[in-house]
């Protein structure tokens, strides 16, 4: 066998800059899918922590059908203060969810004495808050970045329009869910950064404060964002907080709750959904080059060697010998390619780390790609890669078994 | 006991629509440890000859048995390790493979035909390879050696997995007279030496001095056996 790879490894030698090409072929085909792959898996994270972590939570839970009418954050859909507690006491056993966070959403008016405008507003325990969406404070631009009591972060959009800084007074007046008009004033604390998505230009105030504008007796809550400790298991958790939770259910025998993850909540999860789907269309890309250069080449190798296949077929070599000899030779190509690629792909992407290629995503500038090899994708488009080049090396390594040694040492 | 004999002997290629005969009810008989040629002009039959006797092709009619064997009846694969086990061959071309040095060449059917261990591979190339006076270039690929220098590599080969009888089909077509004398009398100084059974086509009628049977083929049809001057030296 030893001997065998030896016999191979001296034939891709003997046509140096055939196999060169070919090689480099593969290697340069890796090389492409690995930097896309470690920098596109990069790009998507990067993405999914902003939104989860500066907004949306990993999970949120709504009263079932509040999701439905959520443009217009219906006061009438909140889960009332029952439903709530029941809800804490069901996320409390659930080890794996690391933080949770209860708000009221409603939209209202927003006035700073001389114009107004529509202003959607969560409502939101601030420790709470912060502790889900670790992001969010890092949103806060001017001002300090805090949510006390009389306080406000407002959107940078209605702060511009609005010409109103931090420290201003302003004026929220909304109605609440019994038809009638309240307002109460605030300070704006700080101006807090746009980003995409629902929610994406909210402003904040203390829960306490929202109660006090819809007069609610008691808590109501129209959205929990949650926050898991381990976002890799994120489908788990989430089924088993589903499963929990569909235990609860209303006088008509329907369950209460809504469960979603940030992936039904974010238009990006179909960006990102696109991006999976560009890295099987060029993984597949990878595998025509692979099949389409190594055929090519053993075609040649096994049409060049016909003589020498009649003459170590007479010698008595057996079939599947000579068979396993040049399956051998596509394999190497493989390995080889698959090798130099590997490293080179290494090497691209050490440097991208180190010149620290930037990008933007909506309104967020200066995110830093941090593409990184991971084994699970090496050992796969190394296994895939090479299994592919012994597949194509198939067709010609069997015509070379078949040969009949007369006709092949005829061959001139 | 005769290694080998042959009973009518037809050989018919298909060459299209054409029929050829190679072969006509050819017959003969070869015993064990002869050193042997087939003359004959271009086209006469002498390689289909080779080919029918070397295992590698089937006559179309006739009965061919080879060291006990009725090599017609054997498989693809059964033929195969016959070749490997019986029989040796020297091309004209050489045909040595140009990736592996003069040793490992002639290592080869030790190795992937014969599959011995690695002591005795070393002991029966090295004397081989000295008994062909090859023993210092052993280290070189082929084409670093003259053709001359080739053919006894491959005659070494040839006789490296102990063959009882070694095909040679024009085995000094594409050297000098000089070197081709030099070949023929290796090939007789291994005959003696092992007893192997030697079979070598030729169309040169200066090189056949030293065989012993002369079969002179025309047409494909053996026309003549002679003995030649190369008796035994016993
Ligand atoms: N594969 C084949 N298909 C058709 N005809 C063939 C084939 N091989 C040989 N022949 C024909 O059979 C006849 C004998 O050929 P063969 O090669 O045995 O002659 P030869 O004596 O070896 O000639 P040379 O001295 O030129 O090598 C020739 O007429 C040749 O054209
Ligand atoms: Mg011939």
């Amino acid at each position: 066998m030893i001997k065998l790879f030896k016999i191979a490894l001296r034939n891709l030698i003997r046509f140096k800059r055939r196999t060169l090409l070919t090689t480099s072929l593969i290697a340069i085909g890796v090389l492409f899918v690995m930097v896309f792959i470690a920098a596109s898996s990069s790009f998507n994270n990067i993405i999914i922590g902003q939104i989860t972590d500066s907004m949306l939570g990993h999970i949120q839970v709504h009263k079932r059908g509040y999701m439905a009418s959520i443009d217009s954050l219906p006061l009438t859909l909140n889960l009332s203060e029952k439903g709530w507690k029941k809800f804490q006491s069901i996320a409390e056993k659930i080890p794996e969810i690391e933080s949770i966070s209860p708000r009221i959403k409603f939209g209202g008016m927003f006035s700073n004495y001389m114009d107004s405008t529509n202003i959607r507003i969560n409502g939101v325990y601030p420790d709470m808050e912060i502790a889900t969406i670790p992001l969010l404070l890092a949103r806060v631009k001017g001002g300090e970045k805090t949510i006390k009591k009389g306080e406000i972060l407002i959107p940078e959009l209605l702060a511009t329009g609005l010409k109103v800084k931090a420290g201003d007074s302003v004026v929220v007046i909304a109605t609440n869910k019994d038809g009638s008009v309240n307002g109460k004033q605030f300070r704006v604390s700080g101006i807090i950064e746009s980003v995409t998505g629902p929610g994406g230009r909210d402003g904040y105030i203390h829960i306490e404060d929202a109660k006090d504008i819809l007069r609610m007796e008691e808590l109501e809550v129209s959205e929990v964002a949650i926050r898991i400790n381990d976002f890799s298991k994120l489908n788990k958790i989430n089924d088993q907080l589903t499963k929990n939770l569909s235990e609860s259910k209303n006088k008509k025998g329907k369950p209460i709750f809504d469960i979603r993850t940030w992936e039904k909540l974010s238009p990006f999860y179909n960006i990102s959904k696109m991006i999976d789907i560009m890295t099987i269309f060029i993984k597949l890309m990878l595998i025509a080059i692979v099949l389409v250069s190594i055929m090519n080449v053993m075609i040649m190798a096994v049409y060049e060697r016909i003589r020498e296949i009649g003459t170590i077929s007479a010698i008595g070599t057996m079939p599947e010998k000579i068979l396993v000899l040049f399956l051998i030779e596509g394999f190497s190509l493989g390995v080889i390619g698959v090798i130099i690629g590997n490293i080179l792909a290494g090497i691209s992407i050490f440097l991208m780390n180190l010149i620290k290629i930037t990008f933007n995503f909506s309104r967020q500038t200066g995110y830093v790609l941090s593409p990184e090899l991971k084994i699970g994708d090496i050992i796969f488009v190394s296994v895939v890669v090479i299994v592919m080049s012994v597949f194509a090396t198939l067709q010609p390594a069997i015509k070379a078994a078949k040969m009949e040694p007369v006709d092949a040492l005829r061959h001139v | 006991m005769n290694l080998i004999s042959a009973v009518d002997i037809n050989k018919i290629y298909q060459s299209g629509e054409i029929e050829v005969p190679a072969l006509r009810s050819v017959n003969f008989e070869i015993e064990a440890g002869s050193f042997i040629s087939f003359i004959g002009p271009s086209g006469s039959g002498k390689t289909t000859l080779l080919n029918l006797i070397g295992c590698l092709d089937k006559p179309t009619s006739g009965k061919l048995k080879v060291a006990g064997v009725i090599t017609s009846d054997l498989s693809r694969r059964e033929a195969a390790s016959f070749r490997g086990e019986n029989l040796g061959f020297i091309f004209q071309d050489f045909n040595l493979i140009p990736v592996l040095t003069v040793y490992e060449n002639v290592e080869y059917p030790l190795l992937l035909v014969q599959n011995l261990p690695y002591k005795e591979r070393k002991d029966r190339v090295h004397s081989l390879l000295e008994k062909v006076g090859m023993k210092d270039q052993m280290n070189k690929y082929p084409d670093q050696i003259s053709g001359g220098q080739k053919q006894r590599v491959a005659v070494a080969r040839a006789l490296v997995s102990k063959p009882r009888l070694v095909l040679a089909d024009e085995p000094t077509a594409n050297l000098d007279s000089k070197t081709a004398f030099m070949v023929i009398d290796i090939m007789r100084q291994m005959r003696d030496d092992y007893g192997v059974t030697f079979i070598f086509s030729t169309h040169d009628p200066k090189i056949v001095s030293e065989v012993e049977i002369l079969f002179t083929l025309e047409d494909g049809m053996l026309v003549n056996t002679s003995k030649g001057k190369g008796g035994r030296n016993d």
